[in-house]
């Protein structure tokens, strides 16, 4: 069975194939996409937006009645940021970059780098 | 989200890198950079879980015209709307990996990726949604919960909100079955020939035995897939045979009994050669679906199109004013 066609159960539903499946980006696309825009929400009052994902709209409106379809079924958010894909401006996503580093060796940043005694209160 | 250029050196420490990350059970996050086959892998399974769930619309879906009632209506239909959350949860993850989600549906479309073949079964009678809901949305949860740890963060993530909702889909099921089994011998009857018709079809689910699943290892190495396809199915059997007890139906199976021994219950081989054949292309409803979701997709290209040209002309409108 397996040199034939390989298959296994990756992905929630079940066995799919694994040999002969394309995954290479398709060289042209019939028609024009939406953009693709990030998705963001206030889960309640008191906090922040978070990303939840991203989806396609022609347009900023849209994004955000699609967002609700998508991302708000069962009261999740109590509010919906959405914002172009390519609008995004973002970091080098290497954890050694050195933007960084400027916080790395300045621990007196940090509480714990005070010793104070332990018979001080309330520190 | 392109995978750069690098010289063979750069590339060793960007591999090790790499596989440190995983080595720590550390997530791997979209702009990372990452082995071509790593990347590949992901946008298969991704993409064909993807398809699995907006193809798994149609079983179900084919019934909401029919429901019972109105009660049964609006749980079909916030089940089915689930399931199309569940496929633009996971484009948006295949998406972070530099394929569309256009590009995707076209590969579906045109019968180069596949889905689950679970869903080729036909639904012939309203116990199958119950059926479907217990047994199909029970073995999801099974595949899909260690998921939730995979390696390639967006995926994970995608993975914890569908987990959240299968739970809903799960219940439903076993609900709607018990219902039934508490009405008339027919009704009873109807639950057991449904879940005659599932159970395998759910068991083949796991896909085939270890043995002839080479892959596995690869993926298990980079934590992408968390547990073998016999570790799974196992486990589903242990779940659903004291839920048969309670339900009062029986699994189609003479070989399925207790082992106590090995703290496991055995069971039967599936029957791989019919696997295969749905696999393939001759399951009772291979070409039916992928014809309903190509249609689907061609008559709505006229809403696309006009929204694309609402949005254009609104933004130029806009430039004009602000002139
Ligand atoms: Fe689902
Ligand atoms: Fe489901």
């Amino acid at each position: 069975m397996s040199g034939e066609q390989d298959l296994t159960a990756e992905g929630g539903h079940g066995a799919v194939p694994l040999a002969g499946v394309p995954v290479a980006k398709k060289e042209h696309s019939a028609e024009r996409e939406w953009p693709l825009y990030e998705v963001f929400v206030r889960g309640k009052r008191g906090l922040n937006h978070v990303h939840v994902g991203s989806l396609h709209a022609a347009d900023d409106e849209m994004a955000v009645r699609h967002a609700r379809d998508v991302y708000t079924r069962r009261n999740e958010g109590v509010s919906i940021w959405v914002v172009r894909a390519d609008a995004v401006t973002a970091s080098s996503p290497d954890e050694k970059d050195p933007l960084f580093a400027p916080s790395g060796d300045k621990v007196y940043r940090h509480p714990t780098f005070y010793a104070i005694p332990d018979d001080v209160p309330h520190m | 989200m392109t995978t750069t250029q690098v010289a063979p050196d750069a590339d060793d420490a960007l591999l090790a890198q790499f596989e440190a990350t995983i080595g720590r059970s550390d997530r791997i996050e979209p702009r990372d950079w990452m082995p071509d086959a790593y990347r590949k892998t992901l946008v298969r399974q991704v993409a064909q879980h993807a398809h699995s769930e907006i193809i798994g619309m149609q079983p179900e879906g084919a019934w909401i015209t029919r429901a019972p009632s109105l009660r049964r209506k609006a749980i079909l239909l916030a089940k089915v709307q689930d399931e199309a959350g569940h496929g633009l949860y996971l484009y948006s993850a295949a998406e972070t990996l530099g394929v569309s989600r256009q590009e995707l549906t076209e590969l579906l479309i045109e019968g180069r990726q596949k889905y689950s073949s679970i869903f080729n079964y036909p639904t012939l009678s309203y116990a199958d949604v119950g059926t479907i809901g217990w047994l199909v949305d029970g073995a999801a949860i099974c595949n899909q919960v260690p998921l939730c740890r995979t390696s390639y963060g967006p995926y994970g993530r995608a993975m914890i909100r569908i987990c959240k909702e299968e739970s809903f889909h799960q219940r439903q099921g076993y609900e709607l079955l018990s219902t039934m089994m508490r009405g008339t011998d027919e009704q009873r009857a109807m639950v057991q020939e449904s879940v005659d018709r599932f159970w395998w079809p759910a068991l083949m689910m796991f896909g085939p035995p270890d043995a002839d699943s080479p892959n596995t290892a690869q993926s298990m190495a980079w934590g992408v897939k968390r547990n073998t396809n016999d570790d799974l199915r196992q486990r589903f059997v242990d779940m659903s045979v004291p839920q048969a007890e309670a339900l009062g139906v029986t699994f189609p199976d003479p070989e399925l009994r207790w082992n106590a021994e090995r703290g496991h219950h055995d069971f039967g081989e599936p029957d791989w050669d019919e696997f295969m054949q749905v696999v393939r292309g001759h399951g009772p409803c291979n070409t039916q679906r992928i014809a309903h979701r190509r249609r689907a997709h061609e008559d709505g290209a006229w809403v696309r199109e006009a929204a694309t040209a609402f949005a254009d002309r609104q933004r130029s409108e806009r430039a004009e004013a602000h002139g």
